[in-house]
């Protein structure tokens, strides 16, 4: 059950990064998209998800029993899938400003920041 | 008063968070949002202060999140490592403003610029703070996200370009880092990095604490601009406006360099972990490629840009020494660097002004024509490159003296050959921007704004106090590096119940 969740994981993790170093640009945030997702379930399975109790605490207790399920990784977890969906709509809106503008999302042919001060040109660097 | 000062740390965050839910409902009210953007820095320094005294007076500052104990709720602990970085900040940001009054444009301000940039200053503040490392993760997150919408404010097609290659890397950088919490909570069972640091030492060394240890470096990396992690920062820094570099330029990449002294002092040890060596190279490495790649550009912001790479080795070369010594050259040199860099880069918006132009083959003459601005220009620049008496030659001296003593003589060397060539960069921006004659002499040169003036004035005189009361400086910085070794005091604050006692 580790092994295959492992081989699941990295699955996907090596997916993300054959995207990530594509050179569409909607590559790259679908691929730092999925990046994200392995990480997420790294994280939820860092958390160990062998117990199915719920963690509650009895009445009377004052800690979770040793054998109930650990709520930290959900808490987590739901924090990073927040801020990953957060980020990946910024970057969406980024590329669509991106191909609006420059009317490319080839990385190769989106070079205004190197051409704007680069050293080798005789008219660069103004404004 | 007693609530104001007992809840100092959370002053710094709480400011700019209330200033950005402020100037977000004034939306379309321009001159209103400008006010409260104001108002807010001014506390935030304000704050910064207070935490800044309370930590020297009365040790770690410390709040407890929804009054849940340590272990299981988010804390902040404040040290003086923490308060000093705050202070900073908050130094910082009022500077930038007070420049922004003659910079920031219109179409900025339409577009949000004091939300994000307020987001970004809580962000920054966060993790400087935070006494939980998920915490910090999520902090970065903030300062990601806001920065990228500052980066693209004025939505040129270079600021396009610029802000992809900052989002793509920075996003795998906190991937990164989080995938080390998520090793970390595995091996350990806790993100509290008081309970972290108890819990640690006495585990056996093992591959995933190894890979953890790793993962938070490489994410760090990123974001501090470590070799050879370091080329999205020369590709997007010099489209932002000067403003926004300036503070980037400042402290983005020092929290992550913060987040490194942090982590491999407090979690890991630079000697245990095995990163000694590793970390020797990565600081060599930064120190001379960031120096080379600024030799051979015209533009000044990206010679600057290349200059913030190459200092950052410096500070990494105290972390990968590691001695007290070393520690405490490494925390004065973020200080000198912070209030130094990002006088440059305002400067390099003045000279834009002055001269029109970025260009350093375009401008010239500005030594007779702006005299004071040439003034203000060469105590950052000579800083910079470590002449005395000024603040950067007590950093450099520090970092190397604390080097030579431990037997890292080719890492001293390296960093002085490289002072020697960021000496050769200030200079080439000094004769061609002040001293040769106007390349254009038919443009008629642009006045440069009171308001920038006096930002640059005071950052400088910032410069100069550090450069001739080092003492001061220097103690504080030896006090902070002392906490950094034996961080007992932060820990005992964090989990008032003696070890085991969980």
């Amino acid at each position: 059950m580790d092994l295959l969740y492992a081989f699941a994981i990295s699955a996907i993790a090596a997916c993300g990064v054959y995207l990530a170093l594509s050179r569409n640009v909607v590559g790259i945030l679908l691929g730092v998209n999925m990046i994200s997702a392995a990480v997420n379930l790294v994280l939820f399975y860092a958390g160990r998800i062998r117990s199915q109790l719920p963690a509650v605490i009895p009445a009377g207790e004052r800690a979770l029993g040793a054998d109930a399920a650990n709520p930290v990784p959900q808490a987590l977890i739901l924090t990073a899938i927040v801020i990953g969906f957060s980020l990946t709509t910024v970057f969406a809106a980024l590329v669509l400003r991106t191909f609006r503008s420059v009317g490319t999302i080839d990385l190769r042919r989106i070079d205004a920041a190197e051409r704007l001060g680069s050293p080798w040109e005789e008219r660069g660097g103004a404004g | 008063m007693g609530f104001v000062e007992t809840h100092a740390a959370l002053w710094p965050v709480l400011v700019p968070v209330l200033g950005v839910a402020i100037t977000t409902c004034l939306w379309k009210r321009r001159v209103a949002q400008r006010v409260a953007a104001y108002g807010a820095a001014a506390l935030l320094f304000a704050s910064t202060l207070l935490l800044l005294a309370r930590v020297a007076r009365e040790g770690v500052q410390m709040i407890r999140f929804g009054g849940w104990e340590a272990p299981f709720g988010i804390v902040f602990a404040v040290d003086d490592l923490g308060a000093a970085m705050a202070a900073i900040t908050g130094l910082l940001t009022a500077a930038v403003l007070c420049f922004g009054l003659a910079d920031i444009r219109r179409r900025e301000e339409e577009a949000g610029f004091y939300p994000l940039f307020l987001g970004m200053i809580a962000g920054v503040n966060g993790a400087f703070l935070t006494g939980d490392i998920f915490n910090m993760y999520v902090w970065f997150e903030l300062m990601l996200i806001t920065a990228m919408g500052l980066l693209v404010i004025g939505r040129t097609p270079a600021q396009l370009d610029g802000t992809i290659r900052y989002a793509a890397l920075n996003l795998l950088s906190t991937l990164l880092f989080l995938t080390g919490v998520a090793l970390l909570y595995g091996a350990t069972g806790t993100v509290n990095m008081a309970d972290l640091a108890r819990v640690l030492p006495a585990m056996p060394p093992s591959i995933d604490l190894t890979i953890a240890a790793l993962l938070l470096f490489a994410g760090f990396a990123i974001k501090a601009g470590y070799f050879p992690l370091f080329f999205w920062l020369p590709a997007s820094y010099h489209t932002a406006s000067i403003p926004v570099s300036a503070i980037f330029a400042g402290l983005l990449t020092k929290v992550g360099v913060y987040a490194c002294f942090r982590v491999f002092t407090l979690l890991f040890t630079v000697e245990g972990s095995g990163l000694r060596e590793v970390l020797g190279v990565v600081a060599g490495a930064t120190m001379l490629f960031g120096v080379f790649g600024a030799a051979v550009q015209w533009d000044v912001r990206r010679i600057l840009s290349f200059h913030i790479v190459s200092q950052i080795g410096y500070m990494l070369l105290g972390l990968a020494v590691s001695t007290e010594a070393a520690l405490a050259g490494g925390i004065f040199y973020v200080v000198h660097h912070i209030v130094v860099k990002a006088n440059l880069f305002l400067i390099a918006g003045a000279i834009h002004r002055a001269s029109g132009t970025f260009d350093l083959r375009q401008s010239g003459g500005l030594m007779y024509r702006r005299p004071l601005l040439a003034a203000l220009f060469l105590v950052p620049a000579l800083s910079l490159a470590g002449i005395p008496p000024l603040s950067g030659f007590w950093a450099k001296l520090l970092v190397i003296d604390a080097a030579l003593r431990a037997g890292r003589v080719w890492l001293a060397a390296v960093a002085l050959f490289v002072g020697l060539l960021t000496l050769y960069s200030m200079s080439k921006i000094w004769i061609e921007a002040f001293w040769k004659a106007p390349a254009r002499p038919e443009v008629a040169p642009g006045r440069v704004p009171v308001a920038m003036l006096a930002a640059i004035a005071a950052l400088a005189l910032v410069t100069l106090a550090i450069g001739f009361q080092p003492q001061a400086f220097i103690e504080y910085a030896r006090h902070a590096a002392a906490e950094l070794i034996d961080p007992s005091a932060w820990v005992g604050s964090i989990l008032p119940a003696a070890p085991g006692g969980k």
